[in-house]
């Protein structure tokens, strides 16, 4: 029981959805990758050299970039990268 | 709860509190009524048996004196088929002869006495009558804290605070804060950043509580944040920087001066309610409803304290120069407020030049050095000059746009100096900009604010953060009430 002071909920009351994580894939080999360039200076350095170790492996690649670091992938970028991709990786550089 | 309006008998209905020397006063003039054709009724907000032989109705709860909206005691109302068709508060000799047409009420009485505050105003009850009596708009969930809890440790527990103590959110202060608005709790504002909320009056108005805000502070908050969760600003960008930057909020208008903001001494500093708790609400805002909490999106290498509030006003009516929100387009007199994604202040220091020329030659060096001297163009700056410096301009008839062009053409800098590897410094521009002559800020992206004490040759430097699309944009919204 409590009997103690009630206030009002400062924050959005929301529950976020949980989502299950796909299966990882067993070999990159097939597969479509997506590689998201968040526009980051030098950040296409480290991707190209990304980009020839997964063709190595066998992968086919598609390189995307959102227009600029500071604000979130805009929603047509993310629905190309859902449907043409079987895998993305996406990572934050600084 | 009683949201109801409790119907008055008709006849006259006198509402009085044995507390008050008026009251008192007019005992006699309602034994008059009393004695009289047409009904009286007395209601008492303190003593159950004042006044004496009139069978008074004990307002216990102050229900009667809340739905009638009593201000004042003694208020005489005349009644007539339930419904009120007069009233008059206080004593006032012709006024009560007038209403009740008793030629000689109170003859014996002086011609007019103020009557005192009712019950149900007391600024110590109103909060929890409100929350009573009004039929709740508030629709945020109830959380209790166990009587053995300590709610400022449980608040800062679930992580809802900036790291100092804050206000419980009780309803009584969330609908007094609310009342500091003319627009409905439900309203939403804006969408919110980082998790893209929907931000209701509702929500500002509890953090706001929290934040320690008056109920005037309100419109404020409420514009700061309509301010700063658009694209434009980019809030979400600006707390996921690794730069230490956080809202700047610079407030012009008459309305800041009505509700007591400082742009005089100590201007970004600590003491000043308004400054400190507009400033921290909006932080907070962004912090729970948005769920931008650093270690998270916030990803700021080193942050900076003013992003725990950063919020002062302009000394508008000292200023030499026209308003920041004038020279950003609101209509000279609104109250508007304008955000930028800024750090700390620094302090630009020359208590030697005596001309405009020495002074802008000062400020344009310790601009050149926001964030690196070798970096141009890609942020902005406020600088805030101080009276001291003002005058300097002012004496010499240098207006805003005179100050900021003159400051523009010092800070061009040859390409030579600025690319990477200049001065045995990496850092610079690219190699191709080399035989450019470069300003340190885009045109509009120094930004002039007047504040500051009276003594002290000292101006302050607000530095920036990524500008333009690719970041911020300073954004200035009217206040609106």
């Amino acid at each position: 029981m409590s009997s103690g002071i009630t206030i009002l909920d400062p924050t959005n009351e929301a529950t976020p959805a949980t989502r299950q994580l796909l299966e990882r894939p067993e070999s990159v080999k097939g597969l479509t990758v997506g590689l998201l360039d968040i526009s980051k200076p030098r950040g296409n350095v480290f991707l190209d050299r990304f980009e020839e170790l997964l063709v190595d492996h066998g992968a086919k690649v598609l390189r995307f970039a959102k227009p600029t670091f500071t604000k979130p992938a805009p929603v047509d970028l993310r629905h190309e990268i859902a449907t043409q991709c079987h895998v993305v990786i996406e990572a934050l550089a600084d | 709860m009683i949201t109801s309006l409790p119907a008055l008998p008709d006849g006259f209905v006198v509402i009085v509190k044995e507390e008050c020397a008026t009251c008192q006063m007019v005992e006699p003039v309602l034994a008059t009524l009393a004695a009289g054709p047409i009904p009286l009724t007395v209601y008492t907000q303190d003593n159950p048996d004042f006044p004496a032989h009139l069978s008074p109705i004990h307002d216990a709860d102050l229900s009667v004196s809340w739905h009638h909206n009593i201000d004042t005691v003694p208020t005489l109302i005349v009644v007539k088929d339930g419904k009120e068709v007069q009233r008059t508060f206080g004593w006032s000799r012709d006024d009560w002869q007038k209403l009740t047409r008793v030629a000689d009420l109170g003859a014996e009485l002086p011609v007019m006495r103020p009557g005192c505050g009712s019950m149900s105003v007391d600024p110590d009850l109103v909060d929890a009558l409100r929350a009573k009596f009004t039929d709740s708009p508030v629709i945020a969930r109830e959380v209790s804290f166990a009587s053995a809890e300590d709610e400022f440790e449980a608040m800062y527990a679930r992580g809802w605070t900036d790291g100092l103590p804050v206000i419980p959110p009780t309803r009584e202060r969330v609908l007094r804060m609310l009342a500091g608005t003319n627009r409905a709790p439900q309203d939403v504002v804006a969408v919110c950043p980082p998790n893209l909320v929907e931000l209701t009056v509702e929500k500002i108005a509890i953090n706001a509580v929290m934040a320690g805000c008056l109920p005037e502070y309100m419109p404020w908050v409420i514009t700061a944040l309509e301010a700063v969760c658009n694209d434009e600003f980019n809030m979400h960008g600006v707390l996921a920087t690794t730069m230490p930057v956080g809202p700047v909020i610079v407030c012009n208008g008459p309305g800041t001066r009505a509700i007591g903001m400082n742009s005089g001494i100590n201007t970004f500093g600590q003491g000043n309610r308004a400054n400190n708790t507009i400033g921290r609400a909006v932080q907070l805002v962004i912090r729970n409803v948005g769920g931008g909490r650093p270690g998270e999106v916030d990803r700021a290498t080193q942050g900076n304290p003013g992003k725990i509030s950063f919020c002062f006003a302009e000394d508008e009516l000292g200023s030499p120069f026209t308003s920041l929100a004038t020279a950003r387009g609101v209509v000279s007199g609104a109250d508007a407020v304008t955000v930028f994604a800024g750090e700390g202040p620094r302090c630009v220091v020359d208590q030697l030049a005596r001309t405009p020329e020495e002074l802008a030659n000062s400020f344009a060096a310790c601009l050149q050095t926001v964030h690196h001297p070798k970096l141009v163009i890609g942020f902005d700056a406020i600088l805030v000059v101080s009276p001291d410096h003002g005058r300097v301009f002012a004496q010499a008839g240098w207006g805003r746009d005179r100050l900021i062009t003159e400051i523009m053409e010092k800070t061009m800098t040859s390409g030579r100096d600025l690319v990477r590897g200049a001065h045995g410094m990496a850092e610079g521009i690219p190699p191709h900009l080399i035989d450019a002559t470069l300003p340190k800020f885009r045109p509009g992206g120094l930004l002039l604010a007047y504040a500051g004490g009276g003594a002290g040759l000292f101006s302050s430097i607000i530095a920036g953060w990524a500008n333009g699309a690719i970041g911020s944009d300073p954004v200035t919204r009217t206040v609106t009430y």
